[in-house]
């Protein structure tokens, strides 16, 4: 007998004569703490994110690439990681492209294995997109893709993430329910809550451990 | 690193007894526990401020996992199903020699020379590290505090917190010394230390191993919870990623994790939610520019079925590995987590360890407690820890010939005269007569009891009968009242 035949042996000989516990799940007690209104839902996020250091700026749908460029000079950062075949991804070429002296753009456009050293050593900030956020917990939601892989908001020290307004959710159950995360789940799907820390020496707070040292959200409050 | 400096672990010496009672004179090691515990138990207590909801959703936690359990071996294979159809390749093993055995074979195939392993406490019970360091592999710790552990050629001493027995300064001296950096007590520059050798590490390694906390039946999904993003780059970066788990990790929905997520991050560390949630359900599909091409489960029995073949035994299954147990226990921050000398410290690691390493091999931990309550009031999931180790105390003295067979080790603590001294303890307390007859005989040979009445009086005054009994003195009491 295989390894699983027997353990399966012994636990289905456990249950028997046994019934499954029934399902009550109580959805009420997981989404009714966790409701707000629209006027509520920024500030909520917003103190949860700026909680962990979060940096969030309010812009809008026109003025994010400005802004963007202003806060990658502002920290002198010498080039930023895009996925230029996003619509975001083009918003930020467009800008470049009419605003010249701003840090170098580069793309995440061929498999990690071309590129590994250059990601890990020379790729100080990048650019992405999010589903939306969840007001509950103060969470971005990220699901990487072809577009936008899973590094480029893991590697590279400082993270921007664009999040509009009207996509900020509750609470986890709802995102759950309303994207239909259970009839398929992407192979990797992510919730970001702020950047990287760690308290495993003496319980004292350290940020950026080993994912981004800088997480930086721009909420488009008109879109 | 040579693999022969990276053994991971000091042999653990002594006993139990021996050990805690070394832990108590260690007032560093006191002082490191109190303050953190003292802390972790504040900011549990603030994130659950609300004490309805806290009780009501660790009863839905608790339903949840008993759900789970109720259908553990349908669940099992549904999730097998999807993580197959997803492209992850599942794999079980009943002892902890087969999960190393089924690691070592995915390594070996890959060519594999060195390991990066984000946290997880089923490889600590497989002594991974000490496996593949034996063939070779090496195979590094990148969660911060298992890091500095591993370092230290220590185990973790808590589960959520490895290193919570070091305070700054001896990190501070252990990176110096190890590493060669310059002597800093400033935690911010000890992590970016550790940040700096172990991003090289995770460019490097070959391979990824992570744990699990919740592993989704309905969907295929393997879901871990951390805050550094060691996780991640260990589940991301190498070209294969290994997750190894226990079989009771399974949870029926994907809308399960919402309160479990909840009870975990809130009772662990008093936050709502970790900085990262990590969802995976299959390796890097084909038009995808990162993540590991293969993914592999690897589920490990390690004596966790025969705890579920026991209706009673079978919640300590439900446990999803918050340490809120430990952080409240008096024994655990007063003696520390290596005193235990197994992979799972404190009250969890009490009512767990004796199904996986048998009970005989740990008779002193069900009695390591002084039942007060507190692990069992504070556990999200309500796993009734007190009345386990009250069990597991039965059954760590049941007779040598009892047809039931409960659990590897029992009756290992049974002693034929303490037997006798019970039963006829309970014989003189269940008979009118023969009790009256000791209570004649007790108050008037009171003189003659012992005065050293083996440990108990290290402590205690010995205990001397009374000139009178209760009884005597409520029967003068009555009869004088009746002259009245």
């Amino acid at each position: 007998m295989s390894a699983k035949q027997k353990i399966m042996a012994k636990l289905r000989k456990s249950l028997t004569g046994t019934k499954p516990v029934a399902d009550n799940f109580d959805v009420e007690l997981v989404t009714q703490p966790y409701t707000y209104t629209a006027e509520q839902r920024i500030p909520q996020l917003r103190k949860l994110m700026e909680a962990v250091h979060t940096e969030i700026h309010l812009t809008s749908g026109e003025g994010w690439p400005e802004l963007l460029a202003q806060l990658l000079r502002d920290r002198q950062l010498p080039s930023l990681l895009i996925a230029p075949t996003t619509s975001h991804g083009q918003r930020v070429a467009q800008h470049w492209a009419k605003n010249p002296d701003l840090p170098t753009l580069k793309s995440y456009d061929r498999p990690i294995e071309e590129w590994k050293a250059e990601l890990f050593n020379d790729t100080p900030a990048s650019l992405t997109g999010t589903l939306g956020a969840i007001a509950a917990t103060g969470s971005l939601i990220i699901w990487p893709t072809r577009e936008e892989p899973r590094m480029m908001s893991l590697a590279p020290p400082v993270h921007f993430a664009l999040l509009k307004a009207s996509e900020i959710r509750d609470n986890f159950y709802q995102v759950q329910q309303e994207f239909e995360w259970a009839q398929g789940m992407p192979t990797n799907a992510l919730l970001v809550s702020g950047p990287s820390k760690t308290a495993d020496i003496e319980q004292v707070l350290a940020y950026g451990a080993h994912g981004p040292k800088d997480l930086v959200v721009l909420i488009l409050e008109d879109q | 690193m040579s693999a022969a400096e990276i053994i991971p672990t000091v042999a653990v010496e002594e006993d139990f007894r021996t050990r805690a009672h070394e832990a108590l004179g260690d007032t560093q090691l006191r002082g490191n526990f109190r303050k953190a515990m003292d802390s972790l138990m504040t900011k549990r207590a603030a994130s659950f401020s609300d004490a309805h909801e806290r009780e009501h959703l660790r009863a839905l936690g608790n339903t949840v996992r008993a759900r789970a359990l109720s259908k553990l071996p349908d669940l099992l294979e549904q999730l097998e199903q999807n993580l197959t159809r997803n492209g992850v390749k599942v794999h079980w093993a009943e002892t902890v020699d087969e999960a190393n055995g089924i690691v070592l074979s995915i390594i070996r195939a890959h060519e594999g020379r060195q390991v990066i392993k984000g946290k997880s406490m089923v490889s600590e019970e497989m002594e991974m590290n000490h496996v593949l360091a034996d063939q070779g592999i090496e195979c590094l710790e990148s969660d911060m505090g298992e890091y500095i552990v591993q370092l230290d050629h220590e185990k973790p001493s808590h589960i959520i917190m490895p290193a919570i027995h070091k305070n700054a300064g001896q990190v501070a001296s252990l990176f110096h010394d190890k590493l060669g950096v310059e002597y800093t007590k400033d935690v911010d520059q000890l992590i970016q230390i550790g940040r700096r050798v172990l991003r090289q590490k995770f460019f490097e390694a070959d391979i990824g191993v992570s744990g699990v906390n919740f592993a989704v039946a309905e969907t295929g999904t393997l879901l871990l919870v951390e805050n550094e993003g060691n996780g991640r780059m260990t589940t991301t970066v190498p070209p294969v990623h290994i997750a190894v788990t226990g079989i009771e990790k399974v949870v029926e929905n994907l809308r399960d994790v919402v309160p479990l997520l909840s009870l975990l991050t809130r009772s662990a560390l008093g936050i709502p939610i970790t900085t990262y949630v990590n969802m995976i359900s299959g390796p890097r599909k084909e038009h995808e520019l990162d993540g590991p091409q293969e993914v592999h489960l690897v589920l490990l029995d390690n004596g966790r079925s025969q705890a579920f073949a026991d209706s009673e035994l079978r919640q300590t299954l439900n446990c999803i590995r918050c340490g809120a147990c430990m952080n409240h226990c008096p024994v655990y921050t007063r003696i520390g987590g290596h005193a235990y000398g197994e992979v799972y410290p404190g009250p969890i690691g009490k009512i767990i360890t004796p199904h996986m390493v048998g009970l005989a091999k740990v008779p002193d931990h069900p009695s390591a407690s002084s039942l007060c309550g507190a692990c069992g009031e504070v556990c999200p999931v309500k796993i009734p820890i007190p009345a386990l180790l009250r069990r597991l105390r039965e059954e760590n003295v049941k007779a040598p010939d009892s047809t039931d067979q409960v659990m590897r080790g029992q009756g290992s603590k049974y002693s034929r005269k303490e037997r006798f001294i019970w039963n006829a303890w309970a014989k003189l307390n269940s008979s009118p007569t023969l009790y009256r007859l000791f209570g004649f005989f007790a108050t008037r040979l009171r003189t003659l009891t012992p005065s050293n009445v083996g440990p108990w009086t290290q402590n205690h005054s010995a205990p001397k009968p009374a000139a009178r009994s209760l009884h005597d003195m409520a029967r003068e009491h009555l009869a004088k009242q009746g002259d009245r």
